[in-house]
């Protein structure tokens, strides 16, 4: 379709045929206030901010709904348009709680911004509030319909990227509530806890279970050996809390962050990622070998673990018995750890910090506790962590970098690429290919396992047998690759991440996370594996080190124990 | 075909049903067995006469006799005297408010005499579960017509001609929309009946479907050939039971007749229809609410464009109308466009048809050329106030509509002059009210409604109308203060300005409305804390009229709150401090002693 040429605010602007005013407006530099609008996904004009006029049209027009065409006039500072915008501002703040000062999300808020854009100064309207009150019972995400704006921008990322649909509105009018059907406590729906609903939220009416209050409790206790692990992904965003560039690796601040937080023992989620590809990859040659169940799908990701276990139960066998490497390293900490160190299991306290609001769920899970205790304490988010280094007064950009503690800090590169989508792929095929193959792998970096592409397909040669697999993330994406498998498509391996981008774009990172901001952290994790001096999981010498002194082998008796697990069929709704 | 002497038409719409015309007609039947007339007179259930007030209502033809409030024991008078012996039951006619005669025949009612018939012609005349009978009125001929005779392009062009416009509300030229739609790109495409009708006291879609179904399906089955579409759905309100069942009945009965179905008339021609029932919201009755929800999806609007006719249901082009704008599709077929097009104004053809409620003395409905005046409509068709009470306003298009003050009544009415006057035509509503009622108070009743129904979706129409609501309420309990009016121009302004859909967008008019005519009555309200129409009951003060009190205590034991005091046979006088405003003992005082200031 050719441009169409249409006037705004007096400039004429040539736009896509097919694109809306507000996208034309952006490209000519005028910024219209938006609310409701999450590009792509949630284009539905409902919070009516970001109205304008446009010539001929009966009443205002919400831009981001409304298709740019041939020879439109289209003014946004108008009068009536500025007045109409601050009414329908004032209206959803006339059913707001003004708590800015104690709210999670303040100075972080759309809509407090907005109202500081659009000069609100003062609560001209007010009356009775919504009638729903917040819902606890998750143990990862906490809705507050107090906060809401029904921007549905949640509903939206749900249903579309998730294709989980575990919210919607209920009710009508002014009653209104975005909730799980029947208004039932989303803890008993089939809500994977993937937390994107809270990355998209404006305001604070998701959020993810602050747990810093039991952390702060185990670190000022002196009974406690307090150990934190940090996931892969975290590293490329958790300077984004402090205003760094997204996707700056920051391992060493972070490592310095932790011990100042006080934490006993600063280690890495990589090493027990290496872990996870010493027994996977095994279990996937096995299979293969032995005619198990095909195509084995990874298991690090528990959003995507839940969403099987609702939507998917017939596919259960395929998954790998792989716990995710959080669990791996909780049911080692208090295992091998403890006695190798002398301390008792029961004063060991595992933190964990992880761009994901699912691993609170995970943490959670009854079988989780090898060691007689729970393999994982406290599961902390990304955004977590920043309200804790920030309480703590810790200058993060300013600190000298650190490295992690042994032996559960040492890691490599394959490790950290599990942050990404196609990273598990990767890193597996890294040490599969040498083990099956016996020779060593030229090209570490599998290019078409890489990207955002939502999935991604590839057939590897090893040395002459040929692997089909493929890595997909977003939850709707994964339906997609299932229903093929379903239908008899052959693939030996498939890599599935519940988050569009993998953990780099988990419901625990720091908002925004959107498509820029998850290419520039995918960008981070690519250079932190180059910068590692091993770059394959079997080359870990910790790893073999435990095997050595611990374990046995991959696959082995107290592997099995400690390092694997088994799932459950759960009701769709 | 058996022939009989007399039909004996017993109105069965749902207004009659309510007043037990099922026993009339039994027992009209039972005495026509007995006298062994069975053969010579018929008993016919029909769809809704219009005069509701007066049910059960029956008609006996060939005489054109109009009987009402019929009851079960009138049935042997009627059958000895009038099918008998042709002796006409005079006790039994109407005597219209303030004539002094009793007319014989429906005909020299005002109320019928004055209308003119278009979409309501078979409705109280045919047996709707009767597809002969719709037959035997020209029924389904428009549909052999156009399928035998007439190609797409000259059906459309028909319909331009005729310049008919959507009877839902909004009066989008039908032709077209029908047009837009053929043309559009999409496969396959789909006919859709608007009966979702909702406004509060309009009903004229119900009783369309349930006097005459058929006509309907006729209708949509001319715009599939038209548009090039194979599928109909009629959207219909679970609220209307019977209209569900009678449309269902045609439905079967008209595939049977091969009406309906593959390969129509052997033309080739295939089209089915679909009954979809609505779960109650009124905001279905917008047009992309309405198909969200047949969709299965949350009814609730969405932005348009793009428009139905290109992206309708399930994404593909689609006609909406709804059943009035249905109705009236076989007749200009039958009798040309022209036919239909010299009637009305000259930018409003044809007829509407109109639900008379409130305080009027004939409520029912009525469908009138378009150009009739108000004036006309309410004093003549409608016969007047009741109870020598003044006239005060006519509301228009329900809640999405406005009042219209006695100084317009003159005002011919078509889609652009109540447009002027700032109310619209919507679908047919008209709500007379009298000197008794409050206009903010009637503003809040409407306000109360959209609130209930909006769907949520927007801002302004979610927040903004439960705002308005809330200084309504207000303003009629004596709370009211300065600025409030201001801020329910703003509110109202803005949310015209800015809702989604057109039910957000025409919320504020009620207030709007009554703003501009009865701004007098909010200021009352506002800085004397009085009600002049007083009606708002937390604004009056009870008080005694000394004169008339006769003493009798009724209102003292009536009085719960212990407020009356007083003397056997003396004057009584109510605390102002102690008295709830209940009204109880007004209502129980026999000598009209109490009174409200």
């Amino acid at each position: 379709m050719s441009p169409v040429i249409l006037t705004i605010d007096g400039l004429k602007i040539e736009a896509e045929a097919g694109g809306t005013v507000l996208e034309a407006a952006a490209k000519a530099g005028i910024k219209i206030p938006t609310l409701c609008y999450l590009k792509e996904i949630n284009e539905i004009g409902v919070c009516r901010i970001c109205l304008v006029e446009v010539e001929g049209a009966r009443s205002l027009q919400a831009a981001c709904v409304t298709p740019a065409a041939e020879g439109m006039v289209v003014r946004t500072n108008t009068p009536a348009v500025r007045q109409a915008r601050k009414l329908n501002l004032e209206l959803i703040l006339s059913n707001h709680p003004r708590e800015c000062l104690i709210c999670a999300r303040s100075t972080g808020c759309e809509l407090q911004r907005l109202a500081s854009e659009l000069g609100i100064d003062g609560f001209r309207f007010s009356g009775e509030m919504t009638p729903h009150s917040p819902d606890f019972s998750s143990p990862s995400l906490i809705r507050d319909p107090r906060k809401c704006v029904l921007c549905r921008r949640c509903v939206a990322v749900c249903e579309k990227v998730q294709q989980v649909g575990a919210i919607a509105p209920q009710e009508r009018g002014f009653n209104t509530v975005i909730a799980p059907a029947f208004s039932d406590p989303l803890g008993q729906t089939s809500c994977v806890n993937c937390g994107q609903c809270a990355l998209v939220c404006p305001t604070a009416a998701i959020c993810e279970r602050d747990q810093t209050g039991e952390v702060w409790a185990a670190l000022a206790d002196p009974g406690k050996h307090v150990l934190v692990q940090t996931a892969p992904a975290t590293r490329v965003s958790i300077g984004e809390v402090f205003g760094l560039e997204p996707g700056g690796v920051v391992t060493g601040k972070l490592v310095a962050a932790l011990r100042r937080l006080g934490f006993d023992r600063v280690f890495d989620t990589d090493f027990t990622a290496d872990l996870t590809i010493m027994e996977e990859g095994s279990e996937l040659i096995r299979r293969i070998q032995d005619g198990g169940c095909l195509p084995l799908i990874t298991s690090c990701s528990p959003g995507w673990i839940k969403f099987v276990e609702h939507f998917y139960p017939e596919m259960l066998p395929h998954l790998s018995t792989c716990k995710s490497p959080q669990q791996m390293f909780g049911a080692l900490a208090k295992t091998y750890y403890a006695e190798k160190n002398g301390i008792s299991p029961a004063d060991i306290f595992v933190v964990s910090v992880m761009p994901c609001t699912a691993k609170k769920f995970e943490a959670g899970r009854e079988e989780m506790n090898n060691s007689g205790y729970r393999d994982v304490d406290v599961a902390l988010t990304t955004r977590e962590l920043g309200k804790m280094l920030k309480e703590a007064g810790i200058d993060f950009g300013a600190l000298d970098e650190e490295e992690f503690d042994a032996p559960f800090g040492i890691s490599t590169g394959a490790g950290v690429i599990f942050g990404a989508t196609g990273g598990v792929m990767e890193a597996a095929l890294r040490t599969a290919y040498e083990l099956i193959t016996g020779s060593t792998l030229l090209s570490l970096e599998f290019q078409e396992v890489r990207g955002l592409d939502g999935v991604k397909e590839a057939t590897v040669n090893l040395d002459g047998t040929p692997l089909n697999v493929a890595v997909v993330h977003g939850l709707a994406n994964i339906r997609r690759i299932l229903d093929k498998v379903k239908e008899g498509s052959r693939y030996h391996f498939i890599e599935a991440m519940c988050c569009p981008g993998g953990c780099i774009g988990g419901g625990g990172q720091p908002v925004p996370t959107d498509r820029e901001t998850r290419e520039k952290r995918l960008a981070g994790i690519y250079s932190a594996d180059r910068n590692m001096s091993i770059r394959k999981s079997h080359e870990n010498p910790a790893v073999q080190a435990l095997y050595k002194e611990f374990l046995g082998g991959p696959l082995g008796r107290k592997s099995h124990e400690l390092l694997h697990t088994s799932y459950i069929v759960r009701a769709k709704h | 075909m058996e022939m009989y002497r007399s039909h004996v038409l017993v109105c069965a719409g749902t207004g009659c049903i309510s007043s037990d015309c099922k026993s009339v007609r039994a027992a009209l039947q039972d005495n026509v067995d007995r006298l062994g007339l069975g053969k010579e007179v018929k008993i016919v259930e029909t769809g809704c006469m219009g005069p509701c007030d007066l049910g059960p209502v029956a008609m006996v033809f060939p005489d054109g006799v109009f009987y009402r409030s019929l009851k079960p024991g009138d049935a042997a008078e009627i059958a000895s005297q009038h099918l008998l012996k042709g002796k006409v039951v005079y006790r039994l006619l109407h005597r219209p408010a303030g004539s002094s005669e009793q007319s014989t025949g429906f005909e020299g009612l005002d109320f019928f005499s004055r209308q003119t018939r278009i979409a309501l012609r078979n409705t109280g005349l045919i047996n709707p579960e009767s597809v002969e009978e719709y037959i035997a009125r020209d029924g389904y001929r428009a549909l052999g017509r156009v399928l035998s005779q007439m190609t797409s392009q000259q059906v459309l062009g028909a319909i331009k001609e005729s310049g008919l416009r959507g009877r839902g509300g909004a009066g989008f030229p039908t032709g077209v929309k029908w047009e837009l739609t053929a043309r559009a790109q999409g496969y396959p495409k789909y006919v859709v009946c608007n009966a979702d009708e909702g406004d509060p006291g309009a009903f004229m879609d119900r009783s369309i479907l349930e006097g005459d179904p058929h006509t309907v399906l006729e209708a949509m089955a001319i715009c599939g050939h038209a548009i090039g579409s194979s599928k109909g759905y009629i959207y219909v309100r679970a609220e209307y039971p019977l209209a569900v069942e009678r449309l269902e009945t045609a439905i079967n009965k008209a595939r049977e007749y091969g009406i309906l179905g593959e390969n129509i008339f052997g033309t080739g021609f295939n089209f089915d229809i679909e009954i979809r029932v609505g779960a109650g919201a009124f905001v279905c009755g917008e047009e992309t609410a309405l198909l969200a929800s047949i969709q299965g999806a949350r009814g609730e609007p969405r932005p348009r464009p793009p428009f139905p006719a290109q992206e309708g249901l399930r994404g593909k082009p689609t006609v909406i109308n709804n059943v009035e704008t249905w109705a009236c599709i076989p007749p200009i077929i039958l009798n040309g466009p022209r036919w239909f097009a010299a009637i009305g104004t000259e930018k409003s053809k044809g007829t509407k048809v109109f639900a008379l409620a409130g305080k009027i003395n004939n409520t029912g409905l009525v469908e009138i050329p378009m150009g009739m005046s108000l004036r006309e409509i309410i004093f003549e068709i409608g016969g007047g106030i009741p109870g020598g009470k003044k006239f005060k306003a006519v509301q228009t298009g329900g809640p999405s509509g406005g009042c219209i003050p006695e100084e317009h009544l003159d005002t011919p009415v078509d889609y652009e002059s109540l447009a002027g006057l700032g109310t619209i035509m919507g679908s047919g509503g008209m709500i007379v009210v009298d000197q008794d009622t409050c206009m903010v108070d009637l503003a809040k009743y409407f306000l109360e409604f959209v609130q209930e129904e909006s769907c949520g979706k927007c801002s302004p129409c979610r927040i903004g109308t439960k705002r308005m609501l809330e200084i309504l309420e207000r303003i009629t309990t004596g709370g009211g203060g300065a600025g409030d009016i201001e801020k329910l121009e703003e509110l109202s302004r803005g949310i015209k300005n800015s809702a989604l859909c057109g039910l957000g967008q025409t919320a504020p008019n009620p207030v709007i409305s009554t703003l501009r005519y009865f701004r007098d009555e909010y200021e009352a309200h506002i800085r004397d804390k009085k009600c002049p129409a007083g009606s708002c009951r937390a604004l009056l003060t009870y008080c005694i009229d000394v004169r008339s009190c006769q003493g009798c205590g009724l209102c003292v034991r009536a009085c719960q709150a212990g407020a009356v005091t007083g003397r056997k046979k003396k004057p009584h006088l109510i605390d102002f401090e102690k008295c709830v405003k209940c009204g109880t003992c007004k209502d129980r005082c026999k000598f009209n002693a109490i009174i409200t200031i």
